[in-house]
């Protein structure tokens, strides 16, 4: 180990999660390595080792013969000024070697307010921040995630994004790139033969022009670049990877368990729901491999605990199946098996109270919207009979705590709708008192709201979130409403889902923006210690932008929007159309139920398999 | 099955591991070869495991030891071997028996503490050290439990000390009282920090290198 990291790390926060070492933790032979990817997730250790995609695409590169794929993380505040103050550059886990010697840094990136952070990170490892200060093929600055739908607010610093799942396009990209390094090609004669390849966008090779009034005029390809960029899928879950072999963290991460992913895509069609819409089509994988892989993931990791995970868990197909075979492997081996996202419905309910085995944790419910009215035109299909069915079995069964989680400034959305929630509440309440068992030990109700966050790729794209002032309105108005004391009212800081809502639909000029906002100290702004949003408003002002204009401007149907070469198969077309229907309060079948044609079935070839 | 005991050590990366993460590892390593361990009774059962000496976060053992139970037969030859096929890097086991001496008789504690000076370790420097040493009490300050500041004199629980000097470090090979009150030995590095402030090393390293019973043997 470094010496100079050897001092540093006695005075800092929680040292385990920056020197590596873990098991399972891939090593290989530098001097048998042909291209060295700096796997960077610009979050915390934390944060990063609870993803699956991260470690799914881990588990693909190291796979690869003759790459050697290292992961990088997000220092806390302390650590950083440390490397700083020592002059050590960022470095990479597993070698301990700066981020800057790597041929490849690729960041994967899953919201926005990540942003900060890579260029932070890049910052900490000595690289230019602009794509077109290294002229080099290498360090290539990459990123992908659910974020890059939107690459543009990072269209200066990066390379190329990767749309889509990774799992066919990142091997595909880096045997190009280690071609193009033995063949000794120019950085742009890399990045033009990428752009060729399904999935992969570089933002140099398209020239954005704007109006007056700062829409954009045109966005044209340059060098014969492709006009549209289709995300890439996994089209056979059976055969894609799953990570059953995979680092156990030596001290304790957020999600701390073997996560086992059921399917990819979501057959519900919420309208404001961004994975929603960009994962589509559901494709499952089937209830053997599911089980096998749970099976092999516990006895390798040694984990005690399981989750099932997916957009939306209860809509496997196999799930009760799945769950007895799991059970008794569970019980066996003393493993907790859990799920996390759950509908409101009988059948979900009767799978929670067999799995909970006696331990009654909180129920966790999304009605999302006060009104039947409201959830339809968001089309979060969920009844308040189905609620108050579920709460009346929980409660009967011994539950007592549950939380509901809200948003507000949904597009239609009215006072009555508001004040709604907390009738809802109130009802929840009158329903504990019909239906608990046991009245002595109380019952705790939280009521939680965000503000809402209108994103790129769905029906609600072209709408203004609601102003700041008009949220607080709304805050106000329903915590006037919510009087009963078995219930609790949280709502979400504004400044981070304002912010939120500038850069998910934020165009190219937004480079300065968050440049500046980086230089005034915005660094690991994911978190509420670090974030401050008046660092951001200076920039604007001094690049002379302004963040309502992205952040509450309607947007035209004609209008361009950044995003628009990108496609994840959904028409506009049809997100139009579903913005419409929203506006008329009229639902949308699931795909299970009916193929509304969203047009995502290309990707299955002509029909969805839907499950 | 009666109680066993596990020898390991832990250096390297493995050294900021936590009292706590280590557990929680040690409990999946020991799943990773198949081996339930048998839990404790009542409404929150879980693994008996316990280390016989908390190590410090960032000191380094040649001599941790882990007492655990196991349902069933095991066979403890191979074992360790077995063990070190899942360990994160920097922890390997080293040997395995059956616990026959209980915890409370872990006396005392062979280690090492190496004062590091960047500039080399000068006569003076030594000197005072040792000097410091020769002191019939040597006080200074410790967080207790209920987290005050207590004063301390670490000197009646340091039971052999010998020095040596080596390029950049100046080396304290020394055994403490293991508990009761024990002494965590890197307060020997403290006391030349308070007692010494012109001799304050650049860096301190902490190592463990046997556990020692009441008769001066080896601890088992
Ligand atoms: S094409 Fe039809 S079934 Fe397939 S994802 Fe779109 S709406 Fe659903």
């Amino acid at each position: 180990m470094d010496k100079r990291l050897e001092r540093i790390l006695p005075r800092v926060q929680k040292p385990a999660r920056y020197v590596g070492g873990e098991y399972n933790e891939v090593r290989k032979d530098k001097s048998s390595v042909e291209l060295r990817v700096a796997f960077c997730f610009p979050d915390t250790y934390e944060i990063g080792m609870s993803n699956l995609g991260f470690r799914i695409l881990y588990g693909i590169m190291n796979d690869m013969p003759g790459v050697w794929c290292e992961r990088v993380f997000a220092p806390w505040g302390d650590m950083e000024a440390e490397l700083r103050s020592a002059g050590i550059p960022l470095f990479a886990l597993e070698s301990g070697d700066p981020v800057g010697e790597f041929d490849v840094v690729a960041f994967s990136v899953g919201y926005e307010m990540a942003y900060p952070a890579i260029l932070n990170m890049l910052d900490l490892s000595g690289i230019p921040l602009h794509a077109g200060e290294r002229d080099s093929l290498a360090p290539l600055v990459i990123a992908g995630g659910t974020a890059m739908y939107n690459a543009e607010p990072l269209a200066d610093f990066i390379d190329l994004a990767l749309i889509g799942e990774g799992e066919d396009e990142v091997p595909e990209l880096l045997e190009l790139y280690r071609r193009a390094k033995r063949e000794g090609w120019s950085k742009k004669r890399f990045l033009r033969a990428a752009a060729d390849i399904q999935g992969v966008y570089v933002p140099s090779l398209y020239d954005v022009s704007y109006h007056d009034d700062g829409t954009i005029r045109s966005i044209t390809p340059l060098d014969g670049a492709p006009e549209k960029v289709y995300k890439r899928v996994v089209h056979d879950m059976d055969k894609s990877y799953f990570p059953s072999k995979t680092i156990v963290p030596s001290t304790e991460v957020v999600h701390d368990r073997v996560t086992l992913e059921l399917f990819r895509g979501c057959i519900r069609g919420c309208r404001f729901c961004q994975a929603g819409y960009v994962y589509r089509p559901v494709r499952c994988r089937s209830r053997e491999q599911a089980f096998q892989y749970g099976v092999e993931a516990c006895k390798d990791s040694g984990y005690q605990e399981m989750t099932l995970s997916s957009l939306s868990t209860s809509d496997y197909p196999g799930l009760v199946g799945l769950c007895d075979d799991l059970e008794q492997f569970c019980r066996e081996s003393h493993v907790n098996l859990s799920l996390p996202s759950l509908r409101a419905d009988n059948f979900s309910m009767d799978l929670m109270q067999r799995l909970q085995r006696g331990r009654k944790a909180g129920l966790t419910f999304a009605p999302e919207a006060g009104t039947q009215r409201l959830r339809d035109a968001i089309n979060k299909n969920l009844t308040e009979e189905d609620l108050h069915q579920s709460l009346r079995t929980a409660f009967s069964g011994g539950w007592n705590a549950v939380k509901l989680y809200f948003m507000l400034g949904l597009p239609t959305e009215t006072d009555e709708d508001v004040l709604a929630i907390a009738e809802m509440a109130n009802h929840v309440l009158h329903t504990w008192r019909e239906s608990a068992t046991n009245k002595n030990r109380g019952v705790r109700i939280t009521v939680s709201t965000s503000w809402f966050v209108p994103k790129p790729f769905t029906a609600f794209q072209w709408e203004g979130q609601i102003t700041r002032e008009e949220y607080e309105r709304r805050v106000k108005l329903l915590r006037g409403a919510i009087t009963a004391k078995a219930v609790t009212y949280n709502w979400h800081d504004g400044d981070t889902s304002f912010l939120e809502a500038v850069l998910a639909r934020g165009d190219r000029r937004l480079g300065k923006v968050l440049e500046l906002a980086f230089r005034k100290g915005a660094h690991l702004d994911a978190w509420s210690e670090y974030f401050d949003l008046s660092r951001w408003e200076e920039a604007f002002a001094e690049c002379g932008l302004d963040p309502a204009f992205y952040a509450n401007r309607v947007r035209d149907k004609e209008e361009i929007m950044p995003w628009s070469v990108i496609s994840c198969y959904v028409s506009d077309k049809y997100l139009w159309h579903q913005r419409e229907l929203a506006y008329q309060s009229v639902p949308t079948p699931d795909c299970r139920t009916q193929c509304s044609g969203c047009g995502a079935n290309v990707v299955e070839g002509g029909e969805c398999s839907r499950g | 099955m009666a109680k066993l005991r596990l020898q390991f050590c832990k250096e390297g990366r493995a050294v900021y591991i936590s009292h706590l993460d280590l557990l929680r590892t040690f409990q999946r390593v020991f799943l990773r070869e198949g081996l339930v361990l048998r839990h404790s009774q009542g409404f929150h059962p879980h693994p008996l495991l316990s280390f016989a000496l908390p190590l410090p976060v960032g000191q380094a053992s040649d001599c941790e030891l882990l007492d655990f139970e196991t349902d069933g037969q095991l066979k403890l030859a191979g074992l360790p071997e077995k063990l070190n096929r899942y360990m994160p890097e920097g922890i390997v086991a080293v040997d395995c028996w059956e616990a026959a001496k209980p915890v409370r008789e872990l006396d005392a504690l062979r280690c090492r503490v190496e004062l590091l000076y960047d500039g080399g370790v000068t006569a003076d420097t030594a000197k005072a050290v040792e000097e410091l040493f020769a002191r019939d009490t040597i006080v200074i300050q410790k967080r207790t439990k209920h987290k005050a500041m207590a004063d301390v004199d670490i000197r009646p629980l340091i039971r052999e000390l010998s020095f040596s000097a080596d390029g950049e470090a100046l080396i304290l090979d020394a055994v403490v009282a293991a508990q009761n009150p024990g002494l965590n030995p890197a307060l020997m590095a403290a006391a030349v920090e308070t007692c010494l402030p012109a001799y304050r090393p650049d860096f301190v390293r902490v190592r463990r290198l046997m556990l020692l019973d009441r008769e001066g043997a080896s601890f088992r």
